[in-house]
């Protein structure tokens, strides 16, 4: 039982992180229809800044790891924000009303690009960092010595997720670009004819996702302690994963999907076994697809002719 | 943020110097922002394990400087050429119908040309290799055809087969010592069956959906195949995969061997010129079966499933099996060419079927224009030859790769040589009077 509720621990953190990626998917699905299929990159991208800034920092003098970590967090976003800005003005904008594949070809070669490019400019080897965020509580001790334990830095996790969550929900359903983005989702004509700047958008929604996918990649850094070139390509199906089991556009959904995800690659690497662990999470992406091609939050898809 | 970068094609832009170097002052300012900590920092575990890092502001600051010049040229190069990434193009109208015509003639020049090669090139085994690298990715390209090109289906999982056809034959080869003949019909099946196996949970799903479950087929076969250790050796692979024979006649230096029967000194090119035979022999057989499969009704259904599916669908034409048929003869060529790939290489490993084959294959079918035999032929020639050039820069390769299908993507989405139209279409559109289709009267 303990050991259960140490990975239903794990699994959540793990989770979070998938919900965040799986934002960016499911919000770029919803507008324009296609995977961004380099998505999981800039995720990579996110945790490659976040790494590089806090050493500047840390070499600055800056001690006190609050402060730190808020910088850190920043600018990360900042850049990576940047980035996802970049990838759609390039790669997909002259695409728009391409043939339906394009932009799916477009975003593989873009997803080559972003991972040749950090290993070209970064090296091919893994970074390590220290342990930043130390420390944790000891939420029950079993009689034969089992330690259930909860980190701070899985509490910071898990408390930035649902910050950032908050302040995104609020901004897709309070805000007038949460409304343009809302109307683009249903009808990108008939929005611009009412006003809408549906380029400016489509580039919006681009932007917020990779900052979610920065704040991921700096979680993950943070949680695991390293980064590398390659480590966009898998957590990025995970989580588009994550996004088609909670439902394609659905914005709880996604944070839904990413901790199902987490929670069951967790249990099942504790349980079963851990090199079939990608294995089971792309199993499921293929049963739900299967069996529930909506998700579970999602609306069925409407076939038009 | 909305200032555009560089591939607007609005024309009632202002055209001022001061718009080009404002506008190549924001792309470097972009280029600043991106580069700034990912090239302007280095970053690299050291000696104890601690990270350290070191700036290299040069480099920064030359492709700050490059973006900046490229920009200016981009525009000033759009404004020469007239806008770019219309239906139109690189490649004019008149240039592409030429090479349609060309066609007709360039396929039978270049099947001579194939046939020739071991003979011109005899003593340049570099030359031999790389061609049975192109007539490899040509086999696979034209496999990959049947599924995205003829059928429609998005297929980003095609590595898989390939590596089914070539765990069968290294599995079957070396535990139950059948011959290369008798295991090649075998990993072909066993790949179609797997092929089918694909097929059907994914028959509901199309488009981006459809892709994204084939990438993950494709990553659990080659996880599987990596982590079954008792089976396939993990990632060590199977070594030790027999060579193939002349229908039973070993190519080897003994007496029973080919060059002893054949009376002539044994020389090791002898089997390198019997894969590039081989492999040539296994392609166009692929390229005879498409073209005639194309004929055929199910060959119709593929094309007509391509271009549109609910319309297939009302006309009663069952999508399942044109689907699942797709599906599998895709597969059995991957099959083929896997346990070619096996035989040729003695070993295989788990490496060599990552997602970037699938990618790679994918690229050239693409390239060759979505159907087109002779375009996918082409795409392959120039898609390995271009990665050999660029086999000196072993890591930019990827990255100009991505860069190229991008760009091509953008340019021409349709390929480089165009894609083939359905083969039976109505030559004009047939109008039918108002009368015969106005409400109430039929």
């Amino acid at each position: 039982m303990d050991y259960f509720a140490q990975q239903l621990i794990n699994g959540l953190v793990l989770g979070s992180i998938y919900g965040l990626i799986a934002i960016g998917y499911t919000m770029v699905y919803g507008i324009v229809g296609m995977i961004n299929f380099a998505h999981g990159d800039i995720f990579m991208i996110g945790g490659f800044i976040a790494l590089i800034s806090f050493l500047i920092l840390v070499s600055l003098g800056l001690t006190a790891v609050p402060v730190i970590l808020l910088l850190v967090l920043l600018v990360s976003m900042a850049i990576t924000a940047l980035y996802g800005w970049t990838v759609e003005r390039i790669a997909y904008r002259p695409l728009r009303h391409s043939f339906r594949l394009a932009p799916m070809l477009s975003a593989i070669g873009m997803s080559f690009v972003l991972t040749n490019y950090s290993q070209v400019a970064q090296g091919a080897r893994v970074k390590p960092v220290p342990p930043i965020i130390t420390g944790g509580h000891t939420l029950h001790e079993s009689a034969d010595g089992f330690v259930v334990q909860l980190s701070n830095i899985q509490i910071v996790v898990v408390i930035t997720t649902v910050v950032l969550l908050a302040l995104f929900t609020w901004l897709v359903s309070r805000t007038r670009l949460g409304r343009d983005m809302r109307a683009c989702e249903q009808d990108q004509t008939m929005a611009s004819l009412l006003g809408v700047d549906v380029d400016r958008t489509i580039s919006m929604t681009f932007v917020i996702g990779a900052a979610l996918a920065a704040v991921a990649g700096m979680m993950y850094l943070l949680y695991y302690g390293l980064v590398d070139f390659f480590m966009g390509f898998v957590a990025g199906i995970k989580a588009f994963t994550a996004a088609v089991l909670g439902g394609i556009g659905s914005l709880p959904g996604a944070m839904l999907g990413g901790l199902a995800i987490g929670l069951i690659e967790t249990l099942w690497s504790a349980y079963f076994s851990v090199e079939y662990k990608d294995v089971a999470a792309f199993s499921i992406l293929i049963v739900v697809l299967i069996f529930l091609p909506t998700g579970l939050l999602g609306r069925p898809e409407v076939e038009k002719v | 943020m909305s200032a555009p970068l560089s591939v607007s094609t609005n024309e009632s832009q202002p055209t001022g110097v001061a718009f080009i170097f404002k506008k190549a002052f924001l792309s470097a300012l972009v280029a600043l922002g991106l580069f700034s900590l990912m090239v302007g920092i280095r970053t690299e575990a050291g000696p104890t394990g601690q990270l350290v890092f070191w700036t290299r502001f040069n480099e920064l600051a030359s492709l700050v400087g490059a973006v900046f010049v490229g920009s200016i040229a981009m525009e000033l190069l759009r404004r020469w050429l007239g806008p770019l990434g219309g239906t139109a193009g690189l490649i004019p109208k008149p240039v592409q119908r030429g090479v349609t015509a060309a066609g007709r003639f360039l396929a039978p020049v270049l099947l001579v040309f194939a046939l020739l090669v071991p003979v011109i090139f005899y003593n340049q085994r570099y030359i031999l290799d790389l061609g049975i690298l192109v007539l490899t990715y040509v086999m696979l390209g034209w496999g990959l055809n049947v599924v995205v090109g003829l059928a429609g289906l998005l297929d980003l999982g095609y590595v898989a087969f390939y590596a089914v056809g070539a765990y069968s034959y290294g599995l079957l080869s070396t535990t139950f010592d059948l011959s290369f003949w008798v295991c090649l019909p075998l990993a072909g099946i066993l790949a179609a069956f797997w092929g089918v196996l694909l097929g059907f949970p994914v028959l509901r799903l199309r488009g981006d959906y459809l892709a994204i479950v084939t990438l993950a087929f494709g990553e659990i076969i080659r996880l599987v195949i990596l982590n079954w250790q008792s089976l396939t050796g993990g990632p060590n692979g199977i070594s030790g995969i027999p060579r193939p024979s002349l229908f039973g006649i070993p190519l080897t230096p003994g007496p029973d061997g080919l060059a002893a029967k054949l009376g002539i000194p044994f020389s090791a090119t002898h089997r390198i010129v019997f894969l590039f035979y081989l492999i040539l022999a296994l392609a166009l057989l692929t390229n005879w079966v498409t073209i005639r499969l194309r004929r055929l009704p199910i060959g119709r259904a593929w094309e007509a499933l391509r271009e549109d599916e609910v319309a297939c669908r009302a006309l009663g034409i069952n999508t399942t099996t044109t689907k699942l048929t797709a599906f599998a003869t895709g597969a059995m060529f991957g099959g083929f060419a896997g346990a070619f790939f096996a035989t040729r290489q003695g070993f295989i490993s788990p490496e060599s079927f990552t997602f970037q084959e699938s990618a790679l294959v994918l690229a050239i079918v693409v390239l060759g224009g979505m159907g087109s035999q002779l375009g996918v032929a082409l795409a392959a020639l120039a898609m390995i030859g271009g990665f050999e050039l660029f086999r000196s820069l072993e890591t930019y390769r990827m990255l100009v790769f991505g860069l190229a299908m991008v760009l091509l993507m953008i340019w021409r989405p349709r390929g480089i040589i165009g894609h083939r139209a359905p083969t039976v279409f109505l030559k004009k559109a047939e109008a039918i009077s108002s009368d015969l289709v106005k409400e109430g009267h039929g």
